[in-house]
């Protein structure tokens, strides 16, 4: 018995399949959206419109969906119009976003120093600042307590 | 004027408060199995007396004013209902809540003929008096919460109940007891009103958007209001159809909220400071002040003085500020109404995780704060 007390394995045993009604996430996946086209943003890139090609990919992010592919290309997809906006463009971008698309841009944020690129976490951190001095802390605890990732 | 109050030396900080019925007296549990009542004479606080009866941490204390009986409720999965004998000493009487999980919240009816007990075990406990058996008896509303309730309130009618729930919904249930009451009239949130009836659920944001904090009926019980998470203040009005609007703030979460009167609410959190904030003509929650325009106050006195302070109550080395730039120094964890009626609150009390108790005038903040105006 003694030997066993700094064992911590029976934390990782699952307790709850045994119980009958235990809680279930309610199912999300719409299998209806998917994603932004990546056509659509690119071209608008070419045409220098970044505010809607930002949008775009705000707007059409595929949340609720289950499928990792779609998730990945969405969110290089994204991280490109990101990159591409240089740094003293980036509050008056900020400041044309209404707080919802402010919320997904900050996912983003987050979900880019998950996977950080060669001087992407730099860039990032710009727009972290920016969003920040909009949105608050409030937009970072929805990053936190939002079930719908990116 | 704001009032500012500590009890003792209690430098833990107060899991919730209520008031007696002239607010001469106040029950608080500072963060353990204890509840103490504190007697005001003046600006001092006297321990009255010690409810030492759970054996773990108190979540809820509710001290119904008429009939001056206090109910409290703890993570030991117990209530217990005080009532005062001739030598003014509180004596406890269980209640049979049934659950197998902490109870969390407890709130009495408006009219004090009973009252609901959340709890992590899925269910709220209507409990009334049984007077037959002479003890206090609970009924179950169990379908279809699934997670723990987090907060409860009554509607002025007596018989409808909003529960707020960490499945990140809030619900307005029926909670009539045909044994002691007679059968309820019709309200906008519904006309058929047998026990447990599911009256109206709302989502709390399609992407889930975090546990449900605080639920609260407005004066006329047609609007319900609450608070969660994702920082965000909720409304939504039953003679309008049930829509929610939602306001996504720019602050941390609030923990709790309460109607002031008809078209206001004021929330507080872990942002430390009260916020006001009314309904506009389309239901939408919109800002209106912030009750703490207080200033950082610069603490005087020598550096070196500075230091060995800061050593000596935090354990710190370097003399770097910590303190906020508000009255609270750590989260609000409870509001209660103080003063005034329902329909129009006059002051409303907070306390949290500093420890302390801070009474707020609305009115003299009406008048000294730019933009507040209340109805």
């Amino acid at each position: 018995m003694a030997k066993n007390t700094s064992s911590s394995a029976f934390r990782k045993i699952d307790i709850d399949q045994y119980s009958e009604d235990n809680f279930k996430e309610d199912e999300t996946d719409s299998g209806v959206a998917v994603g932004p086209d990546e056509n659509e943003v690119n071209s608008l890139l070419q045409k220098g419109k970044i505010v809607d090609a930002l949008k775009m990919v705000l707007n059409n992010a595929p949340f609720g969906i289950k499928n990792p592919q779609i998730k990945e290309n969405a969110f290089n997809l994204t991280l490109r119009v990101l990159l591409a906006i240089k740094p003293s463009q980036i509050e008056e971008m900020v400041n044309s976003l209404d707080m919802d698309m402010l919320d997904t841009l900050m996912k983003y944020v987050y979900k880019g120093f998950e996977y950080p690129s060669e001087g992407s976490s730099m860039h990032l951190l710009l727009w972290h600042e920016k969003i920040y001095n909009v949105g608050g802390v409030g937009c970072i605890v929805r990053v936190l307590s939002d079930t719908r990732r990116v | 004027m704001t009032e500012i109050h500590r009890f003792g030396n209690i430098v833990s900080p107060i899991t919730c408060h209520a008031w007696n019925k002239d607010r001469t007296q106040i029950a608080l549990s500072p963060n353990n199995h204890e509840v103490h009542i504190y007697h005001r004479s003046g600006s001092e606080w006297k321990l009255l007396d010690t409810l030492n009866q759970h054996d773990l941490r108190v979540m809820g204390i509710d001290w119904a004013p008429n009939t001056n009986r206090i109910v409290t409720c703890a993570a030991d999965r117990n209530a217990y209902v005080w009532t005062q004998d001739k030598e003014n000493k509180w004596k406890p009487t269980l209640v049979l809540l049934r659950i197998n999980r902490a109870a969390t919240c407890v709130k009495w009816s408006p009219l004090e003929n009973k009252f609901a007990v959340g709890s992590g075990a899925r269910l709220i406990s209507v409990c009334y008096f049984e007077s037959e058996n002479d003890w206090w008896v609970s009924k179950h509303i169990k379908k279809p919460i699934r997670s723990t309730v987090t907060c409860l309130d009554w509607h002025p009618n007596n018989v409808l109940l909003a529960a707020g729930s960490t499945d990140f919904k809030v619900r307005v249930f029926s909670a009539y007891i045909k044994d002691i009451e007679k059968t309820p009239e019709a309200t906008p949130w519904g006309s058929k009103m047998p026990l447990g009836q599911l009256m109206v659920e709302f989502v709390n944001s399609e992407g889930g958007g975090g546990w449900v904090h605080s639920v609260s009926f407005c004066p006329d019980g047609n609007k319900v209001c609450w608070v969660a998470h994702d920082s965000s203040i909720n409304m939504a009005d039953a003679t309008a159809g049930s829509v929610v609007h939602k306001l996504r703030t720019e602050y941390l979460p609030f923990l709790s909220c309460t109607w002031i009167n008809n078209k206001s609410v004021i929330a507080a959190g872990h942002s430390c400071i009260p916020i006001m904030y009314s309904v506009d003509g389309n239901g939408q929650p919109i800002f209106v002040a912030k009750l703490d325009a207080s200033q950082k106050k610069e603490s005087g006195g020598l550096s070196a003085m500075r230091m060995f302070h800061s050593l000596d109550k935090q354990a710190r080395v370097e003399t770097s500020d910590t303190n906020l730039d508000s009255i609270h120094q750590n989260a609000i964890t409870c509001l209660c109404i103080h003063s005034g009626t329902r329909e129009k609150v006059l002051k409303i009390s907070t306390s949290g995780a500093d420890g302390q108790l801070v009474i707020w005038d609305l009115n003299t903040l009406e008048r000294s704060i730019q933009n507040m105006r209340i109805d």
